[in-house]
Order: structure tokens, then C-alpha cells, then sequence
């Protein structure tokens, strides 16, 4: 398989620093490839810095170190003005809250043109108004809710226009950071289906960050596993899915509820004590089981895990 | 299940509830003709889309609705030792001096935001045990270290003087529930108990629940928009739409026989991890506006089921056997014959093969 993978991720450190001597490792030397037009799914709980990932990613954060290659340019460094302006252009990003995210003092279509006319794209006034009303269309909005105001959308439809906010650049990367977990359960799915379309017309690759793996499975094609900073198992979505290494993977999947009441009354969710184990992530190393799918462990807990 | 139930005991039956509030918009009206009965040790299940009404339902019973919300019509009895107690008909303060947290305690869906970051967890504990049963400062400091160990606090000692930023938030939901049960309440209710919480942590905290459940044989009701929490943990389920509980059922009858159109939306949208099908199920639409007034079924512009009555008159509650009761035409005698999508067939044909095999 020679393709040439539109975000390449090596060795990415992100450090916070609390107090002078106290440093956080929110992502602590992850890896990862995403190929252009595929969905990358990134699970783990809450703290174990699959948003920081995210948002370094985007350049909302200076990595510590590390490298991030999109699209054959290195963008974890200091950035020239020109990679900034490509950066800022073809990589968008939809955020949790569709409350939070949209500035209640705009217009639907000033959110959603903002983009356009800092990067200077359409020409005219007209322009902008045609491609407005295209994006909303493709969203499932209709052209008149160009004129009003976050507060009058339900939950849904804000989150469809933070996704046309998105989309309207065109951008190659979408990184959702867990864009569907503040929905109801039957938005969601509208939600999904929704970018799961757009993806198939317009070849548009997903980051997508969540907790809930179910979800992730009727997204993603590959799945990376990221606990405490560090990714501890990476493989498609049928290799995570049927064929878990990793204990932490396990309990994540186990914790899954099953909506059949006569399994899931009895059924105990598997526990996961890192300390308890006695497991270092920093000592492990990668062990390959396929070409795509890989657990970080050392080589006595991948004979144990794996036999 | 039904025969063990006639023995039980009922601690709380709701009759024709009608909530509505005053906005500046017009009247809402948020609940509309609610029946439902809680019996001793068992759990109910309160299912449905955000602005269904459930949260407004069990805050009616606790006696806390907002300040322009008012009950117009209906009943809230409950029993307390063979006494029955019509709450509707009590005034707010009384119900929280003498059941709202005493007998009746809630858990919320917040942790963070319902305790106080300014108390100790050990005092927080105590705060009700001292105000509701009358004890000796000492006596209600051992109850305290007694709850803490019983919702599985690990060193109760050392976290009694702790304040709840020290904790995770999975130990924080534990001590939101040591308060709820400090009282010995006979009812508690969850409202969204896991929401907030990682979903490693949510599936304990629910078999914690249901654990104490088991040993203080008190009644639960949870609310929830999860299915998966609803299979886990209810013996009865109540699905609520725009206000009204549109079916309602066992836990068997609900998940492997649905009725109500809604309720085959809820069942097939929710992702599945054994399902290979790419596309998931979606209710088109969204909730309806409850300002106006809903013409015949608040359901039916989503309905792709929907009959011309529908538009109309507002469906009866149809028995259709067992506890399982339905709010919708398409259960009555002369509605044409119309059966649940395939993909949601398929998916408890696969389910029951699970249990079976």
C-alpha cells in the first residue's frame, strides 16, 4: 500500500507547566498516520488527552516536541506566515459544545463567512452569499436561517452549523473533537450520517475524537486507543473491535453498554488499574500484530496479553 | 415478575400530571397527563430526548420546580407507611422539611456543581443526617463513616476531611450518593447519574447503585436518554415524548417488542457494536415546540408511520397485554397492520439468539 498519509504524526509531546517544578504531560510522545479521505477514530477517557491532541494538532498549542506533518508540509514548528495561512485554511475543527462555539452576536452567515473573508476567498459580496447558501444546504439547513441567530437553532442544528463553518474552506482535515457528545441520542445519528455524507462526496478526511466508542466504531475505519498520553493500541476498526490486545482496550470495551437488558443485567464491565498491573507506558515498546494494528507494551505484557 | 408484583407494595403513584410554566413567550406546556407507579424495590426507567419532560416530572415529586411552574392538574401520592400523601397538595415547604431528602433524595447529573466546594465531604454528609433524623453531632460522624464505606470510598477517614476538588469525579458522584442515602430515603432518584462521567467509571457507578439497591431494598428511578444504562439497570420503562409517556412497559417488553414508532427510532438510532449496517438509523426532525398547542400527536410530523388521525386526535393509551401500554393509533384494532423496520428486527432477533444461545 504506497499511500502517501495526509497527516503524519511522529513522537508529539505536549507539556503543560503547572509550577516550577510540577510539569503535566498531557500527550506524552504519541504517533500516528491519517491517509486522506479515511476517518481516524481517537478514544480514551476523560484526561487522557485525545482533545490536547487535537488542538496541538491544529496549532492551538506550541508542541513541546515532536514533528506534525500535513500534507508534506512540518507544521509542529515554529510556522512561517504562508504554512500558518495553509494551515489555518485546510484544517478546520468542530467542537463539543455547538452553545459555546458560535458567538451569540452573530449572524448565522457572518459565522459561517468569517473564514472567507479573512482569507480573503470570494470576491464579491455575492459570492460569498452563493456559497453561504450552499453550505447550509449541504448541512440540511435551508437558506433562510442565514439570517438568524445561534439562540433561535436547537441543539442539532447548531452543531450542523459548526459543522458548515467547518466545511465551507474546503478543508483536506476535519479534527471533530467529540463534536457529538453534547446531542440526543436521535441527533446524534442525524449528526453522523450527516458528516459520514459529506465524506463521501467530498472526500473530506475526519479526525474524530470521542469517549464513546460505539459511536466511533460507525465512523471510523482506524482506531487509536490513547490512555494517560500515550497511544497503548492502534489497529482498523475490525482489528480493535474482534481482536483487543490491550487491557485498557478491553475495559473500554466492556464498559460498552449493550442495549439487550437480559445480557446486560448480569454482565460486569472488566477493570483497568494501570498502578495495580504495575504497567509503564514509558518502557514499552511497539509490538506489531499486523501491518496496521499495534499495541505499546513490553515484551513479557505482550506474551502475557497476547497469549 | 407481574404476580411477584401484586404482593409488592406501591410507594409512589402518579395520576394525570399536568405541569405547564409561564415564560415570556406563553405557557409551556411541559408535562402533559403523566400516570406512573413505583413499587417497593423495584426500578423504573425514565427515558427521552432532552425538553421530553422527565427531568420536570421528578422534580415535581420533589417539590422543586422552578418558580414559574406550577401543577394544574393531577396527583402525587405518596405512601409512607400505609399512609398515603398527596405532595401535589402540600406546600413546598412542607414537603422539604418532611420528605424531600428524608424519604425521597435525589442524585443529579453533576457532581462538581452539587456539592459545596467550600464544605468538607464529611460535613456535607452529615448536613442532612443532623437536620432530618435528630442525632448527636458524634452518631451522625459514624453514619457518615458508615455511608462512605458502603458506596465503596476506600480510607473513609481520610476523605472525611477532604473537599471535593481532591476527588475524581467518579469518587464524587460516590459521595453524592452517600448524601442521598443518608436518610435511609425509601425512594431515590437518579437523574442522569453518569452523564458526566468516563464511560470506565459510569458502569461501576451503576452496579454500585444497584448494589445498594439490593441491600436497603428502596425504589429507584433513573432518568435517562442512554438505552444502554436503561437495559442495564430498570425493570420498568417509561419512554416520554413532548411531554407525555407515549409507551410504557417491562423491561422485556419494551426492548424486544416495541410498539410505539419513537420507541423503534430510540432502539434503532442508538449505535450498536455488534450491527455491521453503515449507516445509522435517524429520527428525521427534532422535538416540537411545546409554545404552541399540539394538534392530535405531538409525534406524527416525525412519524413516517403516521395515520391521518394521528394529525388529529390525540391517541388513547392502548393496552396491549402484560404491563406493556402504548400511546399510539397504530395499536388500535382497526389501524392497518404495520410492523417495525427491518434493520431494528433484525438487531432483537440477534438479541434474543443472544439470550437463548
Amino acid at each position: 500500500m504506497e499511500r502517501t498519509p495526509l497527516l503524519e504524526v511522529t513522537d508529539l509531546k505536549q507539556y503543560f507547566k503547572i509550577t516550577r517544578t510540577y510539569t503535566t504531560k498531557a500527550v506524552d510522545g504519541i504517533s500516528f498516520k491519517i491517509y486522506p479521505g479515511e476517518t481516524y477514530g481517537l478514544v480514551g477517557e476523560s484526561g487522557s488527552g485525545k482533545s490536547t491532541t487535537g488542538r496541538s494538532i491544529i496549532r492551538l498549542y506550541d508542541p513541546t516536541s515532536g514533528s506534525i506533518k500535513f500534507d508534506g508540509k512540518e507544521i509542529g514548528k515554529k510556522l512561517s506566515k504562508e504554512d500558518k495561512a495553509y494551515l489555518r485554511m485546510n484544517m478546520q475543527m468542530i467542537f463539543q459544545d455547538p452553545m459555546a462555539c458560535l458567538n451569540p452576536r452573530m449572524k448565522v452567515k457572518e459565522i459561517i463567512a468569517e473564514g472567507l473573508r479573512i482569507h480573503k476567498i470570494c470576491k464579491s459580496e455575492q459570492e460569498i452569499d452563493e456559497k453561504v447558501n450552499a453550505i447550509l444546504e449541504k448541512v440540511g439547513l435551508s437558506k433562510e436561517h442565514a439570517t438568524r441567530f445561534p439562540h433561535q437553532f436547537s441543539g442539532g442544528q447548531r452543531q450542523r452549523i459548526g459543522i458548515a463553518r467547518a466545511l465551507v474552506m474546503n478543508p483536506k482535515l476535519v479534527i471533530a473533537d467529540e463534536a457529538i457528545s453534547a446531542l440526543d441520542v436521535s441527533i446524534q445519528a442525524q449528526v453522523v450520517n450527516l458528516m459520514k455524507d459529506i465524506q463521501q462526496e467530498l472526500g473530506t478526511t475526519y479526525l474524530f475524537i470521542a469517549h464513546d466508542l460505539a459511536m466511533v466504531k460507525y465512523i471510523s475505519d482506524r482506531i487509536g486507543v490513547l490512555h494517560l498520553g500515550h497511544i497503548v493500541e492502534t489497529g482498523t476498526t475490525d482489528e480493535i473491535f474482534q481482536d483487543p490486545i490491550h487491557p485498557y482496550t478491553k475495559s473500554l470495551l466492556s464498559a460498552i453498554p449493550h442495549p439487550n437488558p437480559k445480557v446486560e443485567k448480569t454482565r460486569k464491565a472488566l477493570t483497568y488499574d494501570k498502578n495495580k498491573e504495575g504497567v509503564d507506558y514509558t518502557k514499552g515498546k511497539i509490538h506489531h500484530l499486523s501491518d496496521t494494528h499495534y499495541v505499546l507494551a513490553t515484551d513479557e505484557e505482550f506474551a502475557k496479553w497476547h497469549g | 415478575m407481574s404476580e411477584k408484583k401484586d404482593k409488592k407494595d406501591r410507594v409512589l403513584s402518579i395520576r394525570d400530571l399536568d405541569i405547564s410554566f409561564d415564560t415570556s413567550n406563553g405557557v409551556v406546556k411541559a408535562i402533559r397527563g403523566v400516570r406512573l407507579d413505583l413499587f417497593k424495590g423495584e426500578t423504573i426507567a425514565i427515558v427521552g430526548e432532552s425538553g421530553s419532560g422527565k427531568s420536570v416530572t421528578v422534580k415535581a415529586i420533589m417539590g422543586i420546580l422552578a418558580s414559574n411552574g406550577h401543577i394544574d392538574n393531577g396527583s402525587i401520592t405518596f405512601f409512607d407507611e400505609g399512609k398515603a400523601i398527596d405532595l401535589v397538595k402540600m406546600k413546598p415547604k412542607d414537603i422539604r422539611y418532611n420528605y424531600c431528602g428524608k424519604k425521597i433524595a435525589m442524585v443529579f447529573q453533576d457532581p462538581m456543581t452539587s456539592l459545596d466546594p467550600t464544605m468538607t465531604i464529611g460535613r456535607q454528609i452529615m448536613e442532612p443526617i443532623l437536620e432530618h433524623l435528630k442525632v448527636s453531632h458524634q452518631e451522625a460522624k459514624n453514619r457518615a463513616m458508615e455511608l462512605l464505606e458502603l458506596v465503596g470510598i476506600e480510607n473513609p477517614q481520610k476523605r472525611f476531611k477532604q473537599y471535593p476538588h481532591q476527588l475524581s469525579g467518579g469518587m464524587r458522584q460516590r459521595v453524592v450518593i452517600a448524601i442521598a442515602l443518608s436518610c435511609d430515603p425509601q425512594i431515590l432518584i437518579c437523574d442522569e447519574p453518569t452523564t458526566a462521567l468516563d464511560v470506565t467509571i459510569q458502569a461501576k457507578i451503576l452496579e454500585l447503585i444497584k448494589d445498594i439497591q439490593y441491600k436497603k431494598n428502596i425504589s429507584v428511578i433513573y432518568i435517562t436518554h442512554d438505552l444502554g444504562v436503561v437495559a442495564k439497570v430498570a425493570d420498568y420503562v417509561a419512554v416520554m415524548y413532548a411531554g407525555k409517556i407515549i409507551e410504557k412497559g417491562n423491561i422485556d417488553e419494551i426492548f424486544y417488542d416495541p410498539r410505539h414508532p419513537y420507541t423503534w427510532g430510540l432502539l434503532s438510532s442508538m449505535p450498536d457494536v455488534d450491527t455491521d449496517s453503515h449507516r445509522l438509523f435517524a429520527i428525521p426532525g427534532s422535538c416540537p415546540n411545546l409554545l404552541e398547542r399540539v394538534e392530535g400527536d405531538a409525534f406524527a410530523p416525525r412519524n413516517p408511520y403516521a395515520l391521518k388521525i394521528d394529525f388529529k386526535v390525540e391517541p388513547p393509551i392502548f393496552d396491549v397485554g402484560g404491563q406493556h401500554r402504548v400511546a399510539s393509533w397504530l395499536c388500535h384494532p382497526n389501524a392497518p397492520k404495520v410492523e417495525m423496520p427491518e434493520q431494528l428486527r433484525k438487531r432483537i432477533d440477534k438479541m434474543l439468539k443472544e439470550v437463548r444461545g
